[in-house]
């Protein structure tokens, strides 16, 4: 049966406030913590942080957090540019990657959660694992069958465009946990993210697996619980559209059989 | 030792472990997994976060897609791109394996930009010249803007489809190194759970990159902190050329993301406040492409004489405004995009405010060609070290010498990581009997471990690197005066001196990112001390080493590399030289002579 109730420990509580003392722009960040450790309810805590003296980024004010009010705080980071995806949460209700949202984008307080329906291992690290075991599934590197060529594989600058707004993705899984229907069905839906990388190598003109590629999607639940709500294009930092690689897979799948 | 008592190590047996999964690391650990050895690759961020997911402008080899080309070419522009301080069998081994190791890229899928006619599109670069110095080539193959990350998420996938076995945000701690002096194996945490686990290995390939996080403001990720060249340094055996440190000209005003070179490449040039394109001054010849550390120099001394850009005079302008917006959105859609987020700028209305920001560490764990780390010993300048190898950013072949040509990192990540899996294929029989471990094997480690987890002191870890960062930034920096780095020593050995005081506040050890930033900037201290003993010694001017009371290169008394060894406990840091080695791998090219570095 569907449980409607939460789980035991998952309801956050209020947590402690930390006061920008003699800051004059000061602007409130209510982040999530919760740490494996002890039993207790993850509970929100308060950090004022003064503006004039902290960077224009909400990883800048993560980071000055950590320096400079509490160490303990923990969270992934590491390009600071928006293209290794470590830094992945949920910002003001959207999930986007901290270094390149921009703290004058949040109004009011600025409320920073794990990325959701993801484990959580402690404060803003969520546990990734069935994530990547995901993308592994759709087998993300070129498969062809022809003799390899002593150069390159010969790929026309139109065939090549193909590949725009697919080979970008930076498997931050901002889509992927933004997507209801992964809520629901994350252990049996592959999700926006895999399913656009699938789609990725289903456009590549150099791959000859189309074929494999597709049966190994053609399942009710891996590509079809897609419902084109379309949070994952909304959510994308990089303004990708999972979605329509998602149709296009679709697509594939009807022209094939006809 | 008392510390061991409370852990647990949780033992693994390899033929070969792989530390670090950029794409050094990455491809290493395919090329040993093909080989048929059981490899484990140890990685502290998910292969795909490392950070040569950020190298944009793309990968050096001589393919001839765009006009004539050829190795020597290649092999001619890195020399003097090193101020002939690389190696030059090293640069040889390079160049010539470049092309194929860029079709080998491409054979794993790296969706490469392309020419008309359907081959991989390469784009000029900094110093990558034709015919030995006469005209420009386009030699860097490049996927739009965005090279390394094409790159490396085609490696990892590479890596997926052998099922190389990943330890995926563990940490390594230390080198487990025998009395002899052979590498038997390493420690790592696991930072999810805080277990200790002890890796056994017949052969050790550190690919952990470099330390640019030494200084205060760096195109490099946070994590760039050359864990394994600190590791080096414990196990006793010295780092290399680590006076050299690569400014990039272009790193954004504030943030320090990069804009890379090829935006030059593509056409995009420099100006002053006056509207001057100064670089035809100081180099009249390849004007905005010249070396890197030969443009570093010029824009700094713009802004010194005054002609710097903005209300404090303190920045260069980038303009790619003239360019056809529809080459922009093609090539250089990554470079827009940082641009826009954190300069506010519109790369197709306005220019980019810049400046050099440290970018590559030329200097780091001594190797040959083949990816073995040598140190000296009884008067052998070329020992090898048993059981070690680094490649990538770690390691100095020596390729880049004294200043790194833009686009030769990637294709030193690829030539060099694939050279070690067949050097370890040849070193290793898969499943060798490997030596039981001996009580107390690993025990350094633990104890490193157990002083910070338990650092008790009154100065967070954030205090004392931004004390670090700020003297590197202002002592070390593009321009070095004999005086400005006698005080850098100082004040950075203060630094050292302060540790003993070092507080961690986080107790945990699930995640305990606190914990893990203190052994990253355990790390960073020593190399900072290398760097810092490194300058100080080098009386001359070579490459990025440009010092204002010596403003000549030596080519008598330096050309010679520097060896610097860090005790660990006291920060005393002990240097040495080895020759620089003067003759090529084949007699196909003879010996590069030096002369004078003029572009």
């Amino acid at each position: 049966m569907v449980q409607f109730t939460l789980p035991k420990n998952s309801k956050p509580t209020e947590g402690r406030t930390f006061k920008a003392e003699g800051a004059k722009r000061v602007k409130n960040f209510r982040v999530y913590r919760w740490s494996p450790d002890d039993d207790k309810n993850p509970s929100i805590d308060t950090f004022e942080v003064d503006l004039d003296k902290c960077g224009p980024m909400v990883l800048d004010a993560l980071i000055k957090i950590k320096n400079e009010v509490d160490q303990t705080l923990t969270f992934r980071r590491s390009c600071r540019e928006g293209i290794c995806g470590s830094c992945a949460m949920n910002i003001d209700g959207q999930n986007t990657l901290a270094c390149t949202k921009g703290i004058d984008e949040c109004k009011g307080d600025v409320k920073i959660y794990p990325l959701p329906s993801m484990g959580v291992i402690k404060d803003l690290v969520p546990d990734l694992t069935g994530f990547y075991a995901q993308h592994a599934s759709i087998e993300p590197w070129l498969q062809t069958k022809s003799p390899t060529p002593e150069k390159e594989w010969k790929q026309s600058h139109d065939d090549r465009e193909k590949l725009d707004g697919l080979y970008e993705c930076i498997l931050c899984a901002c889509c992927t946990t933004s997507c209801p229907s992964y809520w629901w069905n994350g252990d049996r839906y592959l999700g926006p993210a895999t399913l656009l990388q699938a789609y990725r190598w289903l456009a590549d003109s150099r791959d000859e697996a189309k074929g494999e590629r597709l049966d190994n999607l053609e399942d009710p639940f891996r590509l079809y619980r897609c419902h084109t709500i379309m949070n994952c294009a909304k959510t994308c930092p990089k303004g990708l559209n999972p979605a329509k690689a998602i149709a296009e897979i679709k697509k594939m799948m009807v022209e094939r059989q006809a | 030792m008392s510390a061991s008592q409370s852990y647990t190590f949780i033992d693994h047996t390899f033929d070969a472990v792989v530390v670090g999964a950029g794409g050094a690391g990455l491809r290493a650990t395919l090329g040993c997994v093909e080989k048929g050895l059981k490899t484990a690759n140890i990685t502290k961020v998910f292969p795909t976060r490392s950070h040569t997911v950020a190298a944009q402008g793309g990968v050096a080899a001589s393919l001839g897609n765009m006009g004539p080309d050829d190795w020597r070419w290649h092999m001619y522009d890195t020399v003097k791109g090193s101020d002939w301080l690389g190696d030059q069998d090293a640069i040889e081994y390079l160049c010539r394996h470049a092309p194929e190791a860029v079709y080998e890229l491409e054979h794993f899928g790296v969706p490469f930009s392309r020419t008309e006619d359907g081959k991989i599109y390469q784009r000029p670069f900094g110093g990558m010249t034709t015919n030995f110095g006469e005209g420009i080539a386009q030699r860097t193959c490049a996927a739009a803007d965005r090279t390394g990350h094409a790159m490396l998420h085609t490696l990892y996938g590479q890596s997926l489809r052998h099922n190389a076995e990943f330890y995926i945000e563990y940490f390594a701690i230390d080198l487990i190194m025998d009395e002899s002096g052979v590498c038997r194996g390493v420690v790592a945490i696991d930072m999810a759970t805080g277990e200790i686990h002890r890796f056994r290995s017949s052969l050790v390939i550190l690919a952990t990159g470099g330390y640019g996080r030494a200084y205060f403001s760096a195109t490099s990720a946070h994590t760039c902190t050359g864990d394994g060249n600190a590791m080096v340094l414990r196990a006793g055996l010295p780092l290399q050329d680590m006076e050299f440190v690569q400014f990039h000209p272009t790193g954004i005003y504030g943030s320090g993301c990069l804009i890379t070179e090829g935006s030059r490449g593509e056409g995009g040039y420099l100006v002053n406040s006056a509207g001057e394109r100064f670089m035809e001054r100081y180099a009249p010849s390849a004007k905005d492409l010249a070396s890197r550390d030969v443009v570093s120099r010029a824009m700094t001394i713009e802004i010194r004489e005054g002609r710097g850009v903005g209300p404090d005079k303190d920045h260069i302008f980038l303009h790619l405004d003239h360019l056809d917006p529809k080459i922009l959105a093609e090539r250089l859609p990554g470079i827009s995009e940082s641009a826009r987020i954190f300069a506010g700028v519109d790369v197709t209305k306005e220019p980019i405010p810049v400046l050099p920001t440290v970018h590559y560490n030329m200097g780091g764990i001594p190797t040959n060609y083949h990816g073995q780390v040598l140190t000296l010993k009884d008067g052998n300048p070329d020992t090898v070290v048993p059981g070690l190898m680094a490649i990538g950013e770690a390691a100095c072949v020596s390729v880049h010498g004294a200043n790194r040509l833009g686009s030769n990192s990637l294709i030193d990540l690829v030539v060099f990581g694939r050279a070690a899996g067949i050097k370890a294929a040849e070193l290793v029989t898969p499943g060798a009997r490997q030596p039981e471990f001996k009580k107390g094997d690993g025990d350094n480690a633990l104890a490193r471990l157990d002083h910070f987890r338990n650092a008790n002191g009154s100065t967070p870890t954030s205090v004392l690197r931004g004390r670090m960062q700020r003297v590197m930034q202002d002592d070390v920096a593009v321009f070095r005066t004999g005086e400005t780095l006698e005080q850098g020593r100082k004040r950075i050995a203060e630094v050292h001196a302060a540790m003993p005081d070092i507080r961690v506040s986080d107790r945990s050890l699930v995640w305990n990112s606190d914990l893990i930033e203190t052994l990253e900037f355990d790390n960073l201290i020593v190399q900072a001390i290398a760097t810092v003993e490194g300058a100080v010694g080098r009386k001359e001017s070579r490459g990025a080493h440009a010092r204002e009371d010596y403003p000549d290169r030596d080519d008598e008394n330096w050309m010679k590399h520097t060896l610097c060894w860090v005790d660990d406990k006291s920060g005393k840091p002990r240097v040495d030289y080895r020759p620089v080695h003067t003759y090529t791998m084949s007699n196909d090219i003879d010996y590069i002579k030096p002369k004078a570095r003029v572009y």
